[in-house]
């Protein structure tokens, strides 16, 4: 009983026993059948059109991208923890400051350089993971969404509380990463942040596309779409449902592991309650249960701000309203997209792309009849 | 298949908008003189306009930036008006970085002005002196403003938090031997420097309880039943505005009534009797609750109104902004970009970024200005105004008494009188230092 | 010794407000079977249309009449228009549609009244009650909030056990279909159950307001204690619902006082988690009700 309503098209696997289509090429079929083939392939094209598109942004757009692309890795994890598997977290603002202050430690403190530093806030966040993962997957609906709520809240106040540590309510800076010599001194840093950052999106965009098309990710969809038939046929519910928020925290830990070095801090004030609330929204906006959703969401969390304060100012509203622009838009959409679009931006585009497709193979079969 | 081919065209059609928007926004180009032409030169700044205990701070801008109006009016500097641009970071340090770097790379301001809050402003004092973009007076009082060789183009302007605290603390040894001091801070740069300099001049023994809280709590009933419960019979509040309000409400609850300290940075009468303002039928309304309290400052009291200074404001703001209340805010906010315009005049015509910081640092401390007391700039010293002159709240209005006193945030410096008087303002209301 | 009695004190008049703001939580869920997450936000916006009033000049009683009248309005509005079309949804939708109202809500009043948090009157003193030379965290007005706090839950129960229309939204939300069939108008109890909610929660918000100020964001811890609260005593039961406020109450005055403020939500959610692990039903659950 806790799946979202899916009025749209989920990511579905391509079956491996499916038969041809009449005049399907073998390499098609071959195609459709290799996930990882499929995956890796589409890792590199984005890795290089990122690369090429961060070359062909200013520094302060680079900074953006570089902010688009750790947003992009928690509401990856965040979009399938909700719309594959049907459970909720209001706790992933909670889950990035675990990574976040993880590897802002590791590297203000300790001195770890930079990728042992990242997967070690993935590994301590998933950890976090597992425990809270272990609550969940005995909690349902509106009890796991105040649980994880109440998850938010109360861990910043660690941050407080032990500031020797943690560094009280200034937090922890770091120095910025090094930029390695052999892309020239006077490569930008906001680049060079922009190249990190995406390689961790890009790596969590890999990691999610093959486990959600392969048997991890159908039994994700089986236990969303009912329980007790998913029972009846052998899975353990509860294990299927901490596997998934153990693996959504994992990359929330990566997304708060680059928030720490992209902008060279870890600070309670930059994990608001607020937080988990835009995250929420910008998976549902974006489209849930699909990566290109969350990527949508992403852009969105980064855009939005600037676009109303301009708007704002466009319009010479006063200060107030236009400082509570974005929330009340996030807010409207949340309700909106629930009630009457659930398949969010990426539905939409999906929806468009295929009515697009329809008509052109309709004109073709309709050109073919007459000639 | 229908699948997979509406979901290449779905990522091609997210790679062409992305690109759209890549396209509008250009590549950059640095000059030296970014933020600054012929007819007008550009700062831009940081606020909490919205966001947790911040009431009042939204005013500061805004106050700034009416007295830059009126510069620009009578002819602003050398012939150029003077922009500011203000962004809100809602007190969040991952905005705070996100808006300087926009300032900084796409509206290409010539400097930053006024950044207001210390965990927000501290995470972009690197990024700021690496790019040697000057960061003129921060609205904060965290004594990490304080150091031109590390940080040289970061400028603080408000005394520290520490100096506040000694001279307080060494006023209480003074006016109040023996008695049992209590301190309620707030538990960041700002509560513990004031911590600090209370327990530089008062010895161990007389504070009886210091009790932290975190910004953003609803409730001070722990801390001050705590301090109470200590027996302190002078309590001294490192607390913003809202947190003044709220400690001294349960206080009334609890009928303790100690000799009350409140830092000048929460104490401004019209803020907290806003947040008073209908409590109680009276009894714990308006400044009831703050009347008899000891604070400090260093710029004259908005009650002044013979003095010269708080007249200028006061009439640049009926002009300008007479949207808010003429309150200690305001005041600060003006007095603050008084100061900006004093660095531009002495960084001369054809300027670049590091005149500006020369200015100050060659000129700074020989400046006058509405400060009751004079600036500590040199090449090593980024602070700000050196001490404050005690004052006492009466009458619901701030009175100030007593000789002014500056000294150093150093641990075990002396406290010394400043004998020099406030001069009057140039009569333009615009230095001609 | 005076400090634990404090807090103790104060553990049971904040205590008390969690409580009121856990019955409307067990208000709508014994009505409509959904958690209203908005409930904090509903109240909040209904506290500064008082605040309005009052700041206008007008007498406090005015001002709270306003409060609870627009609460019922509000409620009944938000039941109709938008927790309709998710009422028979998954749980997951309405729970994303009421954190959006939460959201919008709390947008909405900052835009209109901006976000400075303003005072609000007290209904009496607020000068503690003198004993035995000492004055104790205990005033006029927190007696005042703990009796109307009893009054309501006293009064709900009496709703809902005593009375047709009790046993009506009863079992509207229990077995709407076979109620239909007993000539229940059930979408009718549905929008009650949000209105009294909605009229409850308004009450806490104008009892809560003096201590908390009224501002947009000052409202949010509430909603979660009150979360805390209503589970801990059992959604289905407004006595839990008092119950549960007042332990809860207690358990973070004594966490602050005596360990410090910053564990006071970290206190909340071990109180939570250990309910529902334990007693998932809360302490009131009926025997019969098997496990989440």
């Amino acid at each position: 009983m806790s799946r979202v309503e899916a009025r749209h098209e989920v990511d579905r696997p391509t079956p491996s026993g499916a038969p041809s289509r009449g005049g399907e090429p073998g390499a098609l079929r071959w195609w459709r059948r290799h996930t990882l083939a499929r995956s890796l392939t589409l890792l590199v094209g984005t890795a290089l059109a990122l690369g090429l598109l961060s070359e062909l942004l200013n520094e302060y757009r680079d900074l953006q991208l570089a902010d688009a692309a750790y947003y992009f890795a928690v509401l990856a994890g965040l979009s399938v923890l909700i719309g594959l598997s049907g459970q909720i977290s209001l706790g992933h603002g909670a889950l990035m400051a675990v990574g976040a202050y993880t590897a802002a430690l590791l590297i203000g403190n300790e001195h770890w350089p930079l990728v042992p530093a990242l997967i070690a806030s993935v590994f301590v966040t998933t950890v976090v993971g597992v425990a809270v993962g272990a609550a969940a997957s005995r909690l349902r609906g509106p009890y796991l969404a105040g649980a994880t709520l109440a998850f938010a809240v109360g861990l910043p106040g660690l941050a407080y509380q032990y500031s020797g540590t943690f560094g009280g309510a200034n937090g922890i800076a770091i120095n910025p990463p090094a930029i390695p010599s052999a892309l020239g001194s006077s490569f930008p840093l906001e680049r060079w942040e922009a190249w990190i950052a995406c390689a961790g999106a890009v790596l969590v965009a890999f990691a999610l596309y093959n486990l959600t098309h392969s048997g991890v990710g159908r039994s994700w969809r089986a236990v969303r779409d009912d329980e007790i038939a998913a029972t009846v046929s052998g899975l353990r519910v509860p294990r299927v449902q901490a596997l998934a928020f153990t693996l959504s925290a994992a990359c929330a830990g990566l997304g708060g592991g680059l928030l720490a070095v992209v902008l060279q801090l870890a600070n309670p004030g930059a994990f608001p309650l607020v937080l988990s609330f835009y995250l929420l929204a910008a998976v549902v906006i974006g489209g849930l249960g699909s990566l290109l959703g969350a990527a949508w969401g992403a852009a969105i969390l980064v855009l939005l701000p600037n676009w109303t304060h301009d708007l704002a100012q466009s319009f010479s509203l006063p200060d107030k309203v236009g400082a509570n622009l974005p929330l009340a838009i996030y807010g409207l959409l949340l309700i909106v997209a629930m009630l009457a679009w659930p398949s969010g931006i990426q539905g939409g585009v999906r929806a468009g792309a295929g009515f697009i497709y329809g008509a052109v193979r309709a004109r073709r079969a309709a050109g073919r009849e007459i000639g | 298949m229908k699948v997979t081919k509406s979901r290449s065209m779905a990522m091609l059609a997210a790679f062409a908008a992305l690109g759209l928007v890549a396209a509008g926004c250009g590549s950059s180009s640095s000059s030296s003189t970014e933020g600054v032409s012929a007819t007008s030169i550009t700062f831009g700044t940081h606020q909490p306009l919205t966001g947790p205990a911040a009431p009042g701070y939204s005013e500061i801008a805004p106050a700034s930036q009416a007295y830059f109006n009126y510069v620009n009016a009578h002819g602003g500097v050398f012939g150029r008006k003077i922009h500011l641009i203000i962004k809100n970071d809602e007190y969040n340090p991952t905005n705070t970085v996100n808006v300087v770097h926009q300032l900084v790379l796409q509206e290409k301001v010539f400097g930053i002005f006024e950044g207001l809050g210390t965990p927000t402003h501290t995470k972009v004092v690197g990024f700021l002196n690496s790019s040697k973009i000057p960061d003129m007076f921060v609205a904060s009082g965290c004594p990490c403003w304080d150091n031109g060789s590390a940080q040289p183009y970061t400028f603080g302007w408000q005394p520290n938090y520490t100096i506040e605290g000694k001279v307080m603390g060494e006023y209480i040894a003074k006016h109040f031997p023996g008695k049992k001091v209590g301190v309620l801070y707030q538990d960041d740069d700002f509560g513990q420097g004031g911590l600090a300099g209370i327990k530089d001049e008062l010895p161990a023994s007389a504070i009886v309880s210091a009790q932290p809280y975190q910004s953003g709590t609803e409730t001070l009933a722990p801390q001050i039943t705590a301090i109470k419960s200590a027996g302190a019979q002078v309590v001294v509040y490192f607390t913003v505005p809202i947190y003044t309000a709220i400690g001294q409400l349960t206080a009334f609850t609890l009928g303790y009534k100690p000799q009350l300290f409140v830092s000048n940075v929460g104490i401004d009468p019209t803020t907290v009797a806003g947040l008073l303002k209908t409590v109680s039928k009276g009894k714990a309304s308006g400044t009831a609750l703050i009347e008899g309290t000891y604070t400090n400052n260093y710029l004259p009291s908005v009650a002044e109104t013979s003095n010269p200074w708080v007249a200028l404001f006061k009439k640049i703001k009926e002009q300008y902004d007479p949207s808010v209340p003429f309150d200690g805010n305001v005041l600060y906010g003006m007095a603050n970009a008084y100061t900006l315009v004093q660095a531009l005049q002495a960084a001369g015509k054809n300027l670049t970024r590091e005149d500006l910081v020369k200015a100050v640092n060659n000129n700074g401390a020989k400046w006058s200005g509405p400060g009751l007391v004079p600036f500590r700039y040199s090449a090593t010293q980024h602070g700000g105004y050196s001490g404050v002159q005690m004052g006492r709240v009466e009458g619901g209005k701030v009175v100030m008494f007593g000789p002014k006193l500056t000294t150093e945030p150093t641990s075990g410096t002396p406290i010394t009188t400043f004998n020099g008087s406030q001069p009057a303002p140039p009569a333009s209301g615009i230095p001609s230092d | 010794m005076t400090q634990f009695i404090n807090l103790t004190l104060n553990g049971i008049s904040t205590g008390a407000i969690y409580a009121v703001v856990a019955l409307a939580l067990v208000l709508i869920w014994r009505a409509t079977r959904i958690v209203n997450f908005a409930q904090g936000a509903m109240l909040m916006f209904t506290t500064f249309l008082a605040a309005i009033v009052i700041e206008a000049g007008n007498p406090y009683w005015l001002g709270l009449l306003v409060a609870l009248a627009s609460g019922l309005v509000l409620g009944a509005v938000l039941e109709r228009v938008l927790i309709r079309r998710v009422e028979s949804a998954p749980p997951l939708n309405a729970v994303i549609v009421t954190l959006g109202l939460l959201v919008l809500l709390e947008a909405a009043a900052g835009m209109i009244w901006g976000n400075t948090p303003r005072s609000f009157p007290a209904a009496f003193s607020i000068q503690g009650f003198e004993v035995g030379g000492t004055r104790l965290l205990f005033s006029p007005n927190d007696l005042f909030i703990v009796l109307v706090v009893f009054g309501v839950a006293g009064g709900l129960a009496l709703l809902f056990r005593m009375t047709t229309l009790g046993l009506q939204l009863r079992a509207a939300a229990f077995a709407p279909e076979v109620a239909r069939l007993q000539g229940v108008r059930v979408g009718r109890m549905f929008t009650i159950g949000w209105a009294l909610a909605a009229l409850v929660g308004s009450l806490a918000g104008v009892l809560v307001a003096p201590s908390v100020f009224v501002g947009p964001n000052q409202f949010d811890s509430i909603l979660i204690y009150a979360f805390v609260a209503a589970v801990l005593g059992g959604l289905d039961s407004p006595l839990g619902a008092i119950v549960g406020g007042v332990i809860l109450g207690l358990v973070l005055s004594y966490v602050s006082g005596y360990e410090g403020s910053a564990l006071a939500p970290l206190a909340a959610l071990a109180v939570l988690v250990a309910t529902l692990m334990i007693r998932p039903g809360g302490l009131f659950s009926p025997a019969r009700e098997r496990r989440v």
